[in-house]
């Protein structure tokens, strides 16, 4: 499936927008999640720019869709969108993870306006979207809750446990975003803590699953758009293959670049000019079966 | 049935469970019916456990709204970040399972999903303490309040019978953020005979006047203490009794009263003497550079004997016999 050409160039450029403003926001922290970020951009865009039914001039709207980042080390590319979006002015990103401001690497709710829970602590945030989901359900409201988690951050049991509970309230309201960007911080998922047969195992607790290409921007529309209604009875999960990386040759798949320092002057020019697909630089992927440890 | 078990009629309901240690665990007070009142008027209210909802009486609200009650099955700390979610779409979660789990296991997701965020999320801890004796360290929670009160934006309450339960409950409806909610194991006898309606978070209940001694305490050790008062009474030393039912905030103008009114003051809890309300209240004694004659009553630092609750609370002199000896010791210079 093919999506209009106008949108699809819109959230193109978007997704460019989440990895440049990424990049901009490390130079003032000087140090900052670039590839995990990376992997999410075409989702973030896709949901942000064309999905989520908000409203950000009501950033309490009760009946705003929600999203819950659980991996919350990739909040660094939904500030800028959120400003962008005008939940407050871009230039209070200026302070970004300086002393006193309300931009961490990870979201606190209490001081960004727009972030709809805080988050940081891997695995928590599918249980907080379970609990989004059965408000939702007690006071017949429509409204849908997206929860974006990693692939990493799967080991942690309490993803589980909330999974078990999705399925037992029949949480048709709640979507499942997998960045299945492939790697932790030690190396590939699969050689760190393997969770695959990952579209199996969500499955067998009871989720539709869809796999897609998450950098596929007709795949992602196309699939986000075909979701069935929120009064289903069964709780939704999309496992997106990404890459962790995507978008500059040399941070792909290369854990080096979990978390990387400033890139300034002639660097930052040509990794902006890569990010805009118009240069590339050579892949250096991370040998498959090797771990940090090895 | 344990020996310090007080028959009463809800003990019939742990036979539908037909599970003997559930029976004993059954509270003849309860949480859940007062929600469930509260719940008729505050449709914010939503009840959750953990597959405890027959040894806690949770069911009390299922009973009556169950399309507001959730059973998340044993995963404590998936109810814990349920429930905070639920809090941020406006709702008012009271979860409820065993102290040792909400105090200790969910201390992070308490932390991190409900008090950083500053959700309203109600911990509803039951069975504290040592009170599940013989079931051991595991059902034991003799840590939570050490821990809880290290936790910025946590407000940590203690309740000693129903009555004042009922009283924290009701305050809990419009007090900000989250919760932590001590209780026994619903065993407890009565202390207070009317309903207190001068009830305010933060605020310690003067039980009993006295001029020779205060022991503040709270929670389950509210009873055995007032009883401790009457026997030091006829030994000749004038009692005073504070019901310091919340640790934080703390009621700090009373606890600096009972040191310059009193001139002697004693804590007794239910808890580790370490971190716990002989901790809190010797912090507000020092932080005021009284030197005023202390002592922190409880269990020390060590895991506890296995034995029923009366024989661990003869044990570490908790109960009315054993606070009378300490604190009679105490006051006399020993």
């Amino acid at each position: 499936m093919t999506i209009d050409v106008d949108l699809r160039e819109r959230l193109q450029e978007r997704a460019q927008f989440i990895r440049i403003q990424t990049v901009d926001l490390i130079n003032i922290a000087r140090n900052g999640h670039y590839s995990s970020t990376f992997s999410a951009a075409e989702l973030f865009s896709t949901l942000y720019y064309h999905t989520l039914n908000i409203d950000p001039k009501q950033p309490d709207w009760p009946e705003r869709d929600r999203f819950v980042l659980s991996k919350g080390h990739a909040m660094i590319g939904v500030y800028p969108v959120l400003a962008d979006l005008g939940y407050f002015d871009a230039s209070e990103l200026e302070t970004y993870t300086r002393f006193g401001s309300a931009f961490a690497d990870h979201a606190d709710m209490t001081r960004c306006v727009g972030a709809d829970f805080s988050n940081g602590s891997l695995g928590h945030g599918l249980s907080v979207g379970v609990g989004m989901a059965l408000a939702g359900r007690t006071d017949a409201l429509d409204y849908r809750v997206w929860v974006m988690t990693g692939d990493g951050e799967l080991a942690e049991g309490m993803i589980w446990e909330a999974a078990m509970t999705a399925r037992q309230y029949k949480l048709g309201n709640l979507v499942w975003l997998v960045d299945k960007n492939q790697m932790g911080l030690d190396g590939y998922t699969e050689d760190v803590m393997n969770i695959d047969p990952l579209d199996e195992k969500i499955a067998s607790f009871g989720f539709d699953v869809r796999t897609i290409d998450g950098h596929d921007l007709d795949e992602i529309v196309t699939t986000f758009d075909a979701l069935p209604p929120t009064s289903g009875d069964r709780p939704q999960a999309i496992i997106a293959n990404t890459i962790k990386g995507k978008g500059v040759g040399h941070m792909e798949l290369n854990p080096a670049w979990h978390v990387g320092g400033p890139i300034e002057g002639d660097a930052y020019d040509a990794l902006v000019s890569e990010i805009r697909g118009e240069t590339s630089t050579a892949k250096d992927y991370w040998p498959r079966g090797k771990t940090m440890r090895d | 049935m344990t020996s310090d078990s007080k028959p009463s009629s809800s003990d019939t309901r742990g036979g539908q469970t037909s599970d003997r240690l559930v029976a004993e665990a059954m509270p003849s007070f309860t949480a859940g019916e007062i929600l469930a009142r509260l719940g008729r008027t505050d449709e914010r209210i939503v009840c959750m456990t953990a597959d405890l909802k027959y040894a806690n009486r949770s069911s009390d609200f299922e009973t009556e709204f169950p399309h507001r009650f959730f059973n998340v099955g044993i995963a404590e700390q998936n109810m814990v970040t349920v429930a905070a979610g639920m809090a941020s779409c406006g709702k008012l979660p009271y979860i409820f399972t065993f102290a040792s789990y909400l105090g200790i296991m969910c201390a992070e997701a308490m932390r991190t999903a409900c008090a950083f965020t500053n959700m309203p999320v109600r911990f509803v801890s039951t069975h504290s303490g040592m009170s599940m004796g013989y079931y051991g360290t595991s059902h034991h929670a003799l840590e939570d309040l050490g821990i809880m009160r290290t936790i910025a934006n946590v407000t940590v309450v203690s309740a000693a019978d129903t009555v004042e339960l009922e009283a924290v409950l009701k305050a809990s409806l419009t007090h900000e953020g989250p919760m932590y909610i001590r209780l026994g194991r619903g065993r407890d006898p009565e202390v207070y005979t009317q309903p207190l309606e001068d009830f305010q978070i933060g605020k310690a209940i003067r039980v009993r006047e006295g001029r020779d001694l205060t022991l503040i305490t709270a929670g389950t050790e509210l009873r055995p203490a007032l009883d401790a008062a009457e026997e030091l009474v006829k030994r000749g030393i004038d009692t005073r009794v504070v019901d310091l039912h919340s640790l934080v905030p703390i009621d700090e103008d009373e606890v600096l009263a009972a040191a310059g009114e009193t001139g002697a003051v004693m804590t007794v809890e239910e808890h580790n003497v370490r971190g716990g309300l002989g901790s809190a209240v010797a912090e507000v004694l020092a932080d005021h550079r009284l030197a005023v004659k202390f002592k922190r009553h409880g269990v020390p630092n060590e895991y506890v004997p296995v034995g029923p609750p009366t024989s661990l609370y003869a044990h570490y002199q908790l109960d009315a016999p054993g606070i009378t000896e300490v604190a009679e010791a105490f006051v006399n210079g020993a």
